[in-house]
């Protein structure tokens, strides 16, 4: 499939392949870097210059995931010989493995929270853009205009508001909690992507269903939204970074047992001197679900980005 | 099948008015046109019947149930859009049998209904395809198979060969007549094509600005029109309009065209002032003894037969004869109308006067 009407030159070609090749190195260089940090020992991660190339460790990994104490001659002789892989890689540094970290609850939190204000984003979204979509709202530009400015102001300059609301509700540090306040930040945007993409389902689809003997709310679930998985999928991956990468309200509203891993991971520089490698380790692992989630929603984004461009 | 009876329909959109109180019936088994130009509220009128509007007064009668503001799954009856709206992320034999899984027909059944209405249409071996890539024709196929699949009271059918090239349309045009010949199924067909509307219909609604201009069989619809309107709608080319000034009363027999007299058909109605006399094309003929004189500006060749165009003192005059008859332009010649085909129009009202040629017509309609 070819849209040019004339082939690109072979220099044009170059050129092309060398800025996309040149942006995708200047993007991807940071990521590379913390990967590689979590590999690296702490010495070689504060080395100057920089170290490329370096032994390969886990102990990154073992100090994000275990809580250690320093070992004394006393607790070692208890300890006995070490059992396993993780428990010799922190006898080497001269500590004991005295329990796990919080960062695996951490991380299970900001699942929680993360998928869950998505999809219940994307489940008010779809209805509510559904019905401004096509039914006659009564003030439905103001209304879409007022939902539109709910986004005008960074969100962190209502947060006050919101401790206070959330402590006299008693939605402080609670997974429920932070599943609204995300939702509600992330509604706007999803209600004006998705009214685009369901304007751009032809009516004609639902009336049909209509007259096939389906009922107003079946025509919605099963030949609409069936047509808007692909606006569905990118205002998902939009939302689901939002929430995932939120640091502030998480800093401020959460803390013992709803806190997510954002604001947990910079805890971890403080436990023993700065472990780097460990802080690392935790980012990077954070970058895994948004990363599967956005590589196999990748084909809607695409195509959800370009949407009214190009008619089917 | 049922019959389907509309009475005072009207459709207000805001402070538009798409429908002006309208009234008439459509008999079961028969294939019913609604006619007219864009915008003249044939497509708004066939959406109420269906239920995808709800009128905003009178009564839709489908089969003697009063169905006006029931919404469109409970009024058992199928819709062929023009862009046929076939739903894109199903098959072909899926499409097809979407209007039976919502009555939960068992699923062995619908299949052996499915395979029955592809028999019919000629569609078996696409059965499994998805529908994106199917041509114009096996789309028209598929829509139409998901509408007769559910044997539903009627068919209701918005410009469904818009779509079409129009090579294809004249054959798709056929087929949907002899399928509804042989299903018998009542059948209303929206279409702004007025050789169409001749062409299939057993009937036509002719509308124009929310108003029905005339309903009856397409013979009558084309000899007698009610309006102005109407007979300038139907008919390529269409009814000439000579405009005169004169009274007519019950029981006149001639009017005078600029000092010739024309023989009409005996009036019922009187009328003074401004008047129109129609004739159809094909009832002017040429003839150097008529008294009612023209001068031809212009000839077009159509194959078997010709349209002479003429001037006369009332405006141009377009005739339509064989084309072996040698006309030359600048030619002064008489024109004769055929009597019993003539209609008096009052200018002013746009309306037929009635005569006992176009009585029974215009009372029927």
């Amino acid at each position: 499939m070819s849209f040019s009407v004339t082939e690109p030159s072979l220099r044009t070609k170059w050129f092309a392949g060398f800025l996309v090749i040149g942006y995708a190195i200047i993007t991807l260089i940071p990521l590379v870097w913390i990967i590689a940090t979590g590999f690296k020992s702490p010495a070689d991660s504060i080395a100057y210059p920089p170290v490329v190339v370096f032994e390969p460790t886990l102990e990154g990994y073992v100090n994000l995931f275990t809580d250690r104490t320093r070992a004394t001659e006393q607790m070692l002789e208890d300890a006995g010989p070490p059992t396993t892989w993780y428990e010799q890689i922190a006898r080497d540094r001269g500590t004991v493995i005295s329990g796990p970290s919080r960062y695996g609850e951490r991380f299970l939190n900001s699942v929680i929270i993360g998928f869950g204000s998505t999809a219940l984003c994307m489940i008010l979204g779809t209805m509510a853009a559904y019905a401004f979509s096509r039914f006659k709202v009564p003030l439905k530009d103001d209304l879409l205009f007022f939902i539109l400015s709910t986004r005008m102001m960074p969100p962190i300059a209502v947060a006050i508001p919101i401790f206070l609301m959330f402590r006299n509700l008693g939605l402080n540090d609670t997974h429920l909690g932070m599943i609204l306040l995300y939702t509600a930040v992330n509604l706007s945007l999803s209600v004006w992507l998705l009214k685009g993409f369901i304007d751009e389902i032809p009516i004609e689809y639902e009336e049909a269903a209509l007259i096939d003997g389906y009922t107003r709310f079946q025509a919605f679930y099963k030949v609409v939204l069936p047509q808007a998985a692909t606006g569905i999928a990118s205002t998902a991956i939009f939302c689901l970074i939002f929430a995932w990468n939120e640091y502030a309200f998480a800093v401020l509203l959460t803390s013992g047992n709803a806190q997510t891993a954002p604001p947990f991971i910079p805890t971890i520089i403080g436990v023993a001197g700065k472990d780097w490698p460990a802080v690392a380790a935790g980012a990077t692992i954070f970058l895994v679900p948004v990363m599967v989630f956005t590589i196999l929603l990748r084909k809607h984004l695409l195509r959800g980005i370009t949407f009214g461009a190009v008619r089917k | 099948m049922a019959q389907i009876r509309i009475e005072n329909v009207r459709k207000d959109f805001g402070s538009f008015n798409a429908v002006k109180s309208s009234s008439f019936t459509i008999e079961d088994g028969e294939f019913f046109m609604l006619l007219g130009p864009s915008g003249c509220g044939k497509t708004t009128t066939l959406r109420m019947m269906a239920g995808l509007e709800l009128p905003t007064s009178g009564e839709i009668y489908i089969d003697g149930e009063e169905v006006g503001q029931k919404p469109a799954s409970q009024r058992d009856i199928a819709f062929v859009f023009q862009m046929f709206a076939l739903y894109p992320h199903m098959n072909v034999g899926k499409n097809i049998s979407y209007p039976l899984l919502s009555q939960g027909m068992p699923n062995a059944q619908v299949k052996k209904k499915v395979a029955e209405i592809a028999e019919i249409l000629g569609i078996t071996d696409i059965l499994n395809r998805p529908v994106g890539g199917l041509s114009g024709g096996d789309r028209q196929r598929v829509a139409l198979g998901r509408a007769i699949v559910r044997e539903p009271k009627a068919f209701f059918m918005d410009e469904p060969l818009g779509a079409l090239d129009a090579e294809f349309r004249e054959h798709m045009s056929e087929e949907l007549r002899a399928l509804h010949d042989r299903m018998g199924a009542t059948t209303v067909y929206v279409t702004h094509d007025q050789l169409e509307a001749m062409q299939m219909g057993d009937k036509i609604v002719v509308m124009n600005h929310g108003v029905v201009e005339q309903f009856g069989v397409p013979q009558d619809i084309y000899d007698w029109p009610a309006t102005k309107f109407v007979a300038q709608f139907i008919g390529s080319p269409s009814m000439n309009f000579l405009d005169f000034n004169g009274t007519v009363g019950k029981g006149t027999e001639t009017v005078d065209l600029g000092g010739a007299r024309i023989a009409v058909p005996r009036l019922l109605d009187g009328e003074s002032g401004a008047l129109t006399l129609g004739v159809r094309p094909e009832h002017v003929y040429l003839s150097d003894a008529a008294a009612y004189r023209g001068e031809v500006i212009a000839t077009e060749y159509l194959g078997t037969t010709q349209i002479v165009t003429l001037k006369t003192q009332h405006g141009q005059v377009k005739v339509r004869m064989p084309s072996h008859l040698n006309v030359r332009r600048g030619e002064r010649t008489g024109l004769d109308l055929d009597a019993r085909t003539l209609t008096l129009f009052s200018a002013s009202t746009g309306h037929a006067l009635r005569s006992e040629a176009n009585l029974e017509v215009l009372n029927h309609g």
